[in-house]
């Protein structure tokens, strides 16, 4: 009986690396603390009632935000691994096996844990109080997208110190990720935690569009929207129809590899080629998911920081519909080395190439807004002052790769991970930033202190060019991706050498993001913002900071995109508004179902992971009883009354 | 009067970072590393690096000058008091503007995109080199995690080195007996994807004798950095030379000695005096549906067993990508 639990002890955990050993210490550290803490503070009832069973859009967003985080610093130290295996030839620092794991998470980590979750906090956050709405469509749903991804996530990083990491690369191409080539159950816990992630980001997809849709403040017509909604809405069309081919491809995966489907299998008939298709057709459209949110939030920025109206703001909601649409027909490009012949290749890169149209109007249209402004250098406008430059570079090495002839020379090789992580990090993390240091004010009431975030701003950007710049040219010397380790006669180390000294600036520079931040919360008293720190022009900034749960005492109208800006200038004039007249407003309750409910699935997720029927069913069946139980619950609303909002309102507006 | 060092400070700081970061990352661009993608030795190479240069000074074109624009527009309108350039805060359209901005990059792209075209259907990658020799078959298979050379002209196989003959085309017959893998010698010309169930076709020449390497890729699992290989260009005469060599030197190899090396590991470099007949026939059809035979071999994927299997059929499933 020993033997066989110490057998099953020893298969179930991962064993055998001291590096595991320490994150198991420090998970268990990290963990023992946490309950401490709240016991020791009695904060159990409060993050229960506050937090986990809230409905409120803000508290969800900010949830996102911190998930997100976390994500970033292990991605982050996925990287740093590798930068570290790499820094020199014949390193012995990772063995290939482990190598293989850490990229693998790294990419899938970024991507779906990081970028996706920081992009629907922002959403969270941001989209109702654009749009003067007081909460999304579908509260409930917006609750339960978030714990479907945060359960989704910890599935996926479970397998870091249980049962092992997938190591098939972030796409997971078959028959490499087929039971054929990876018997493990580490590319299981890729597929359930995307998975039930993916549930979640298609959720808040069709929220977001409903909710941008039927909740526009009145007066908001379509082309009144401010233009990070407009982003938002945009990308919620891209997520509607790609999110469903992920869920689907990686449906048949698993039907591959649990019920012995041969959909991507080599034999009886399966084609590994349909997954490649298929994976990409979600993947392309992915990263215009990503980063056409950035996209609003430098439109937004450039707008606020040059105190001039966006240019050309047609052609902006024009250029990103075009882009959304365009973004359906590329997925090939990153295969045309697959011998699809030159009909296919030709049609594929010329769709890729139109893309940089719509971007490149883009790009004239924040400088023109800049032209003719006042810039001011605050941390929000650094970040998208550094975006334009790397944005530009990046999009042209893009262009370059989508020449497909060329693609045959540069696939595969480092000059396309210099590229994508030059629009990645270059676009969308320094987007995101950007878009966080704007709005942290509008979140948490208080302001971050300038100077440690110039200091994360320098050390993140230098070390950004220090890290990837080299890497197009050792991918020009013909290194390719994914290798663990080269010869000295290959001629790379001085270029691998540079790149992860960069790579270690940029973790300085997120080292100085957390201090800022800790500095901050440690000092919010002093550094209390106001309702409109950054004299902002659309509706977030017109309420006080925190935003009150409701959002807007009075429903405001939005007759014009610069709404906020609008009324300052007819207050400056001596017209203020009329006094507000309160109404009850009408709230959604909080309600313990979207947790328990993606607890069910992870539960039932594992039980997948590891081919435990019994505990899959098990979950699946706690997933039901939750959908029941929320269609016979009737009390899920309630109206705060206008007593109430008097005194709130009182007290905020009188603390501003 | 104190303000004057503290603002000379103020530049000399971003000049010294602004040069160390540009030393630091120029330095090893510059430390001696061969581009081997800027350095072909053959036609393929060479036209794909044309292109490459054609594509990147059109971008640049639009590029540099925005770049600029964009570094005069920062400076010009920054928020100081003592600026005094003009400020509209209102000023948010101009058509006249926007079709410009529009045109350019349609343009530009437009361009491009002709440049594409013509040089996608020129360098596809199974369309025959013109020269005056005809050119020599030789069949890659890659494997877990190594790569196999068949010379069915010559009989021979090596596994993990290539040798070519210089200044004549080259015909690669692609295909896997492991996850797609992708053939790549830099300076020979681009890549193309090894993918098992199918043979894929691949020209390249090079035109001087020399020694150049190629590697797999696309990952592949456990050690798939490992599959670098030599290719030694040489003059006919040395390379039928070479060929009598390994004829004489080496052990055949056998359907057993390829059933080992298939199987997952790495491998040193080898030579085989001749292969099993038809044996690149056999990777591809490998995977070939049988209705009958295809459920008792359900589970099975022991790479001696479903090849025997196959061996009869007569149509071979091959994909040769040809237009």
């Amino acid at each position: 009986m020993l033997e066989r639990l110490k057998e099953f002890a020893s298969e179930f955990f991962v064993t055998g690396d001291p590096l595991i050993y320490g994150a198991d210490v420090a998970i268990g550290i990290t963990m023992i603390t946490i309950v401490t803490v709240l016991t020791y503070f009695k904060k159990w009832g409060w993050l229960w009632r506050n937090w986990l069973t809230t409905v409120d859009h803000k508290k969800i967003g900010i949830m996102y935000i911190i998930a997100s985080i976390i994500m970033l610093f292990r991605g982050g130290v996925d990287a740093l691994m590798m930068r570290l295996q790499l820094a020199m030839p014949n390193m012995d620092f990772l063995h290939p096996e482990h190598y293989n794991q850490v990229f693998t998470t790294h990419g899938t980590i970024m991507i779906l844990f990081m970028a996706m979750p920081f992009m629907f906090g922002l959403f969270n956050v941001i989209v109702p109080l654009q749009i003067g709405a007081r909460d999304v469509a579908f509260p409930f749903l917006n609750a339960l997208s978030f714990w479907l991804f945060f359960l989704g996530a910890m599935l996926f990083n479970l397998s870091f110190v249980i049962g092992g990491s997938p190591d098939a690369g972030w796409l997971s191409y078959p028959p490499l990720s087929e039971l054929s080539h990876s018997p493990g159950v580490g590319q299981n816990f890729y597929i359930w935690g995307i998975q039930i992630s993916g549930i979640g980001s298609l959720a808040t997809g069709i929220n977001f569009m409903v909710t941008i849709i039927k909740m526009r403040a009145p007066g908001m017509k379509w082309m009144k929207l401010p233009m990070f909604t407009w982003s938002v809405f945009s990308t919620c069309i891209i997520i509607l129809f790609a999110f469903p081919i992920l869920t689907v491809t990686l449906a048949l995966l698993f039907l591959d590899r649990f019920a012995g489907a041969h959909f991507f299998t080599l034999d009886l008939g399966g084609n590994p080629m349909m997954y490649i298709n298929l994976i990409w057709m979600w993947g392309h459209p992915e990263v215009y998911i990503v980063v056409l949110p950035a996209f609003g939030v430098f439109s937004e920025i450039v707008s606020t920081f040059s105190k001039k109206k966006l240019f050309g703001y047609k052609s902006m909601v024009f250029a990103m519909l075009i882009i959304s649409f365009l973004s359906f027909f590329t997925w090939a490009h990153h295969f045309f080395t697959m011998g699809s012949g030159a009909d296919v290749n030709a049609f594929f890169a010329v769709t890729t190439m139109l893309i940089a149209i719509p971007t490149g109007v883009k790009i004239f249209n924040w400088l023109f807004t800049m032209y003719k402004g006042r810039i001011r250098m605050a941390t929000p406008m650094m970040w998208t002052l550094a975006f334009i430059p790397c944005f530009i570079v990046g999009g042209m090495t893009g262009v370059l790769l989508s020449v497909a002839p060329a693609d045959f020379q540069f696939h595969n090789s480092y000059f396309l991970i210099a590229h994508f992580h030059q629009v990645l990090i270059g676009g969308v993390v320094f987007g995101y930033f950007a878009g966080l240091y704007y709005w942290w004010p509008k979140m948490f009431g208080f302001q971050l202190e300038e100077k440690l975030g110039k200091w994360a701003f320098w050390t993140w950007n230098i070390g950004f060019y220090v890290c990837f710049m080299p890497q197009y040219a050792v991918g020009l010397m013909g290194m390719t991706r994914r290798l663990s380790t080269y010869g000295w006669d290959t001629g790379w180390w001085e270029l691998n050498f540079v790149s992860t000294i960069g790579a270690f600036l940029m973790g300085v520079g997120f080292l100085f993001q957390v201090a800022q931040i800790a500095d901050g919360i440690r000092k919010y008293k002093t550094l209390k913002a106001s309702g409109d720190p950054w004299d902002g022009r659309t509706l977030e900034w017109s309420i006080p900071s925190p935003a009150p749960e409701y959002n807007f005492a009075v429903t405001p109208r939005g007759d014009d995109v610069d709404e906020w800006w609008e009324e300052k200038e007819r207050r400056a004039k001596g017209i203020h508004p009329p006094e507000p007249v309160y109404e009850p407003i009408h709230m959604p309750k909080n309600s313990s179902i979207p947790f328990i409910m993606s607890v069910f699935w992870f539960v039932a997720g594992f039980g997948f992971v590891f081919g435990w029927l019994w505990m899959a069913i098990l979950g699946l069946a706690g997933v039901g009883i939750c959908m029941i139980a929320r269609s016979f619950s009737y009390d899920t609303d309630y109206y705060i009354p206008v007593d109430e909002i008097k005194r709130t309102e009182a007290s905020l507006r009188g603390s501003v | 009067m104190n303000k004057k060092p503290r603002s000379l400070i103020r530049i000399i700081i971003p000049v010294v970072l602004t040069l160390v970061t540009i030393a630091l990352i120029v330095w090893p661009m510059l430390a001696g590393g061969q581009y081997v993608v800027l350095d072909p030795k053959g036609p393929i190479g060479a036209a794909q690096k044309d292109l490459i240069i054609i594509s990147t000074l059109l971008c640049a074109v639009v590029i540099v000058p925005v770049l600029i624009m964009s570094a005069v527009i920062v400076w010009r309108y920054r928020d100081k008091p003592e600026n005094k350039n003009e400020y509209k805060p209102n000023w948010a359209h101009s058509t006249k503007a926007e079709v410009i901005w529009w045109t350019i990059p349609i343009v530009i792209i437009g361009l491009l995109a002709i440049v594409t075209v013509r040089y996608t259907y020129d360098l596809e990658p199974s369309k025959p080199l013109a020269h005056e020799k005809e050119p020599i078959t030789i069949q890659v298979s890659s494997l877990d995690w190594k790569w196999l050379f068949l010379y069915p002209e010559q009989g021979i196989a090596t596994v993990n080195t290539l040798n070519i003959p210089a200044d004549r085309p080259v015909k690669f017959e692609l295909t896997a007996d492991s996850p797609m893998n992708s053939f790549w010698i830099p300076q020979l010309g681009g890549q193309i994807y090894t993918m098992s169930g199918m043979a894929m076709t691949l020209y390249l020449q090079a035109d001087h004798e020399g020694q150049y390497w190629g590697s797999g890729a696309n990952f592949t699992g456990e050690h798939f950095g490992e599959m670098r290989f030599d290719v030694n260009a040489t003059s006919d005469e040395e390379f039928d030379k070479w060929v009598a060599e390994v004829k004489q030197q080496s052990q055949p190899m056998t359907q057993e000695t390829y059933d080992t090396l298939a199987k997952p590991g790495t491998s040193n470099v080898a030579y085989y005096s001749a292969f099993p007949e038809g044996l690149f026939q056999k990777i591809v059809t490998k995977y070939v549906v049988d209705g009958k035979s295809a459920h008792s071999k359900h589970e099975g994927s022991s790479s001696n067993e479903s090849a025997a299997g196959d061996k009869s059929l007569s149509v071979p499933k091959l994909n040769t990508s040809t237009n």
